[in-house]
């Protein structure tokens, strides 16, 4: 019953995207095209963001570290 | 949202009318759905243009492609890309009389909408929630049809001649007498039809050199009306009285635009109900505004008459006003009585002058002797001089149909537009998509409504609009409201953030009326 309902859930989900991007109104070759545009965009966007994400975050992390690491031990060194 | 609004007095009932602002995510998603449509119009465009595509609409001549473009605006690419598409929810065929169930030809499209064949099967029993029926005349049985087919067996169908020239009926005179009695004015004039009455009479009222305000949302038959005349146009914000009051201040101080002379007559154009908001004219404001400025006041009852007022006689009973006071009283007789044509009435020197210089009166054909008979016989029934109450009840059963639909509709959570009294309910959709999903999921369902998109609205705000009817039973009335709510769900319909309580179960009384809610 869980899995029958799951997969209402996401039909009605899927007929919500049709209807607001309108391709509910378009001919069936027409929709092939919509959404193999739509899919390329995403894989293209999702393995970029897979590749490139990770390296960008530890760099930013690293950068942020050695500021206030930098700071940290200014401010010791004056108490002391 | 409740406006109660205190005007010094000035209006005797809570005016209560609301257009709740579309939601910021929907607008958004609205324009993202045109723009996916505009790029796919253009693409479909491309290929007809290349040939690579059969082009199934209108276009130029071969010799004719060097002059001036003739499809190439806006207007012509929506109906080419949009309208086509979701063209099978208008112009539907019907086989029956538009009662409040209706019987409905069925058609389907193997070309996606280009051209339509008949099944030969006839869909009956569909709930008729996009018929002008207010007080359920529209009959095929009863007084009204016995009394229509005997003026036909009497006089014939056609009349064959201009009012002036040989078409002035004894019918016609008895009609005009009894609509001048029923509206509370000195005289009346009866015309063949209602777009032809606004069309043609504002230019034998008006002329160069006056000035018309007009209203933002008015009617195209006002708007050609007023173009056909002459005079100078200001359009005032809907329903707004300051944007009104600021025009007259305006207009008398300044003057005609160049020579800065006074106007020769300032007329104030105003509907009763507008249709496509379902809102009612500020009445009182307007005419103690007109009395203020020395102005004329017009008003266009075409929806309102016969739908508003404790006994039909429409706006200006509603607001409990004195009949006098509007200067031209404009009507038709196709919404509320079941028939055909419009009405105009006033002082009698007005109604007098309107029979030798209306273009109407001279050039078109009169009414119809059936059709008069069925407005005289409907109008004797509303007025309650047939000897029965027929009348009366219909006029309340419209009255609280059209409470118990509004106050549901919001409680769903739909948003709705307009005033609580008018029997005029629009629906918002906003997305393309779903005035599409709309039309054709409630016809599966058997329930006939009209959807209304660009150019009639602006367009994110494209809307289903329900009429409702004294013939709706409260069960007719209880199956359309399921039916709508199991759409809405599926459509995912109900954008409103304001919910209203919904009351206790009580039955339909006085009190209830009363009711608001802050």
């Amino acid at each position: 019953m869980d899995i029958k309902s799951m997969k209402n859930y996401l039909y009605w989900l899927y007929c919500q995207f049709e209807l607001i991007t309108c391709s509910y109104l378009m001919e069936p070759w027409e929709k092939l095209l919509f959404y193999t545009f739509n899919i390329t965009m995403l894989v293209m966007i999702s393995y970029t963001a897979y590749i490139f994400i990770p390296v960008h975050i530890s760099t930013a992390f690293q950068f942020f570290l050695h500021l206030l690491g930098n700071q940290y031990e200014n401010t010791v060194s004056i108490v002391k | 949202i409740n406006h109660i609004v205190h005007n010094g007095g000035l209006y005797k009932r809570p005016f209560n009318e609301a257009f709740e602002e579309t939601p910021m995510l929907v607008a958004v998603l609205t324009y993202v759905g045109y723009g996916v449509l505009t790029l796919f119009g253009y693409l479909r465009d491309f290929m007809r243009q290349w040939k690579i595509e059969k082009c199934q609409n209108a276009i130029e001549r071969e010799e004719q492609k060097d002059f001036v473009p003739l499809y190439q605006d806006f207007e012509n690419f929506y109906t080419r890309n949009l309208y086509m598409r979701i063209r099978d929810s208008w112009n539907r065929p019907i086989c029956s009389v538009p009662g409040a169930k209706v019987d409905m030809m069925e058609r389907v499209s193997h070309d996606y909408n280009w051209t339509f064949t008949y099944t030969g099967k006839v869909i009956k029993g569909i709930i008729n929630m996009g018929s002008y029926n207010y007080l359920g005349f529209a009959q095929n049985s009863g007084t009204c049809q016995e009394a229509a087919a005997k003026a036909l067996s009497q006089y014939g169908a056609g009349v064959c001649s201009t009012r002036q020239e040989m078409g002035n009926l004894d019918k016609h005179e008895e009609l005009e007498k009894l609509v001048a009695r029923f509206l509370g004015v000195e005289s009346a004039m009866a015309y063949g039809m209602g777009f032809a009455t606004n069309s043609m009479n504002i230019p034998a009222l008006v002329g160069k050199g006056c000035l018309i305000l007009s209203d933002e949302l008015n009617h195209a038959s006002l708007v050609l009306g007023a173009r056909l005349s002459g005079a100078t146009i200001r359009i005032f914000k809907h329903n707004n009285m300051q944007s009104l009051e600021k025009l007259l201040k305006d207009a008398i101080v300044h003057g005609q635009p160049r020579t800065r002379r006074p106007w020769k007559k300032i007329l104030i154009l105003v509907e009763g109900i507008y249709s496509m908001e379902g809102s009612i004219v500020r009445l009182p404001e307007v005419i103690a505004l007109k009395k203020k400025y020395k102005s004329y006041l017009y008003l266009d009852e075409a929806h309102s008459i016969g739908a508003l007022g404790p006994s039909g006689r429409g706006v200006v009973e509603y607001f409990g006003l004195n009949p006098e006071d509007v200067d031209v009283m404009m009507g038709t007789f196709t919404k509320s009585f079941g028939a055909a044509g419009g009405y105009i009435g006033g002082k009698k020197e007005l109604i007098d002058y309107l029979r030798t210089y209306s273009h109407s009166a001279v050039y078109a054909t009169s009414l119809s002797p059936p059709v008069v008979e069925q407005i005289i016989t409907s109008m004797k029934c509303i007025m309650g001089e047939d000897g029965t109450t027929f009348g009366k009840e219909c006029v309340q059963q419209l009255a609280e149909n059209t409470r118990y639909f509004r106050r549901r509709l919001k409680e769903m959570g739909f948003i709705i537009y307009g005033n609580e009294d008018s029997p005029v309910v629009p629906l918002m959709l906003y997305m393309p998509a779903k005035i599409g999903a709309f039309g054709r999921e409630m016809l599966k369902r058997n329930i006939g409504v009209v959807v209304v998109g660009f150019p009639a609205t602006p367009i994110i705000e494209s809307r289903a609009r329900f009429c409702l009817s004294a013939a709706h039973t409260k069960e007719m009335l209880d199956t359309a409201l399921k039916e709508i709510d199991e759409v809405g769900d599926l459509l995912q319909l109900k954008y409103s953030r304001h919910r209203l309580v919904p009351l206790l179960d009580r039955p339909f009384d006085e009190t209830t009326y009363e009711e608001t809610e802050d």
